[in-house]
């Protein structure tokens, strides 16, 4: 899938994903597509949860991936409306 | 029926009906309002901190950013024991004596609160910092700048402030300052309130 920016927030634990993810999105233009590696499995739901409510925001796609350490990763395709 | 009772009778109908379309339009009027005032209730949230136990503060803090992420304006209050979470200093200058005292006794800023099981003289806080570090959990000092960086108001409550002789240069820059009335003003404008 296409993007625009990449978001990379491995590492960092609730809230702060999508607390960057916001802080991102008020940077960019409407119509941009981030995306948004995570590693804090939390993340999957909080950006359902967060996309069903802001509407400032669609999420496009998530998916569990794997890094080149065959740890798992949290991707969420976000785009600003 | 002749052409003038026809008339007449038309020009009865237009006037009556152009006073139900003024109506109406009053009516939706209200009801715009109305809406408006819903929707913007529903863009807020109110978080009361009475505790100033360090886990019940993260916890608060978490929420005020999520919610603030979610496009919401958050106002926190805090109060009573609360009033330690967003103390950056201790001051004994101009302090009654019981109120240094109450001073002495409680953490001299947020960086020293306890935790609400498990203190043991603050050996829990630091071991809840030490397993929060591992996990990369933010701390408690990144929650409230991040916060702050959100939009999130703080508002110290004036009561507890004046009780315990606390100033406002013993507490964090920018809170504001507010009784119950402000706390409701904000409290029931918004679509949920919480108490910590």
């Amino acid at each position: 899938m296409n993007y625009d920016v990449l978001l990379d927030v491995r590492g960092l634990s609730c809230p702060m994903p999508l607390v960057k993810t916001k802080q991102e999105l008020t940077k960019v233009q409407s119509g941009t597509i981030i995306k948004v590696i995570a590693t804090d499995k939390g993340s999957m739901k909080d950006f359902k949860g967060w996309a069903d409510i802001d509407k400032s925001v669609e999420l496009l796609q998530q998916s569990v991936e794997k890094d080149e350490n065959g740890k798992e990763i949290y991707v969420h395709y976000v785009k600003k409306r | 029926m002749n052409n003038e009772a026809l008339k007449f009778d038309s020009v009865n109908l237009v006037n009556s009906l152009s006073i139900q379309v003024e109506d109406l339009k009053k009516q939706l009027d209200n009801l715009k309002d109305q809406l408006s005032e819903i929707i913007a209730q529903k863009n807020k949230v109110a978080i009361v901190v009475f505790s100033g136990d360090l886990d019940r503060v993260i916890a608060s803090m978490i929420i005020a950013t999520g919610a603030a992420s979610f496009g919401k304006e958050v106002s926190v209050f805090f109060t009573f024991w609360g009033i330690n979470a967003i103390r950056t200093k201790r001051k004994l200058k101009n302090k009654k004596w019981h109120q240094v005292m109450f001073s002495l006794l409680n953490p001299k800023s947020y960086s020293a609160l306890p935790v609400s099981k498990m203190n043991f003289f603050g050996i829990g806080a630091k071991m809840l910092k030490m397993m929060m570090k591992e996990k990369n959990v933010n701390t408690l000092e990144d929650l409230i700048k991040i916060a702050k960086d959100l939009g999130v108001k703080f508002i110290a409550c004036e009561m507890s402030k004046d009780v315990l002789g606390i100033e406002d240069e013993e507490l964090l820059e920018g809170v504001e300052s507010g009784g119950v009335a402000y706390f409701l003003s904000h409290s029931l404008n918004s679509a949920m309130t919480i108490f910590i």
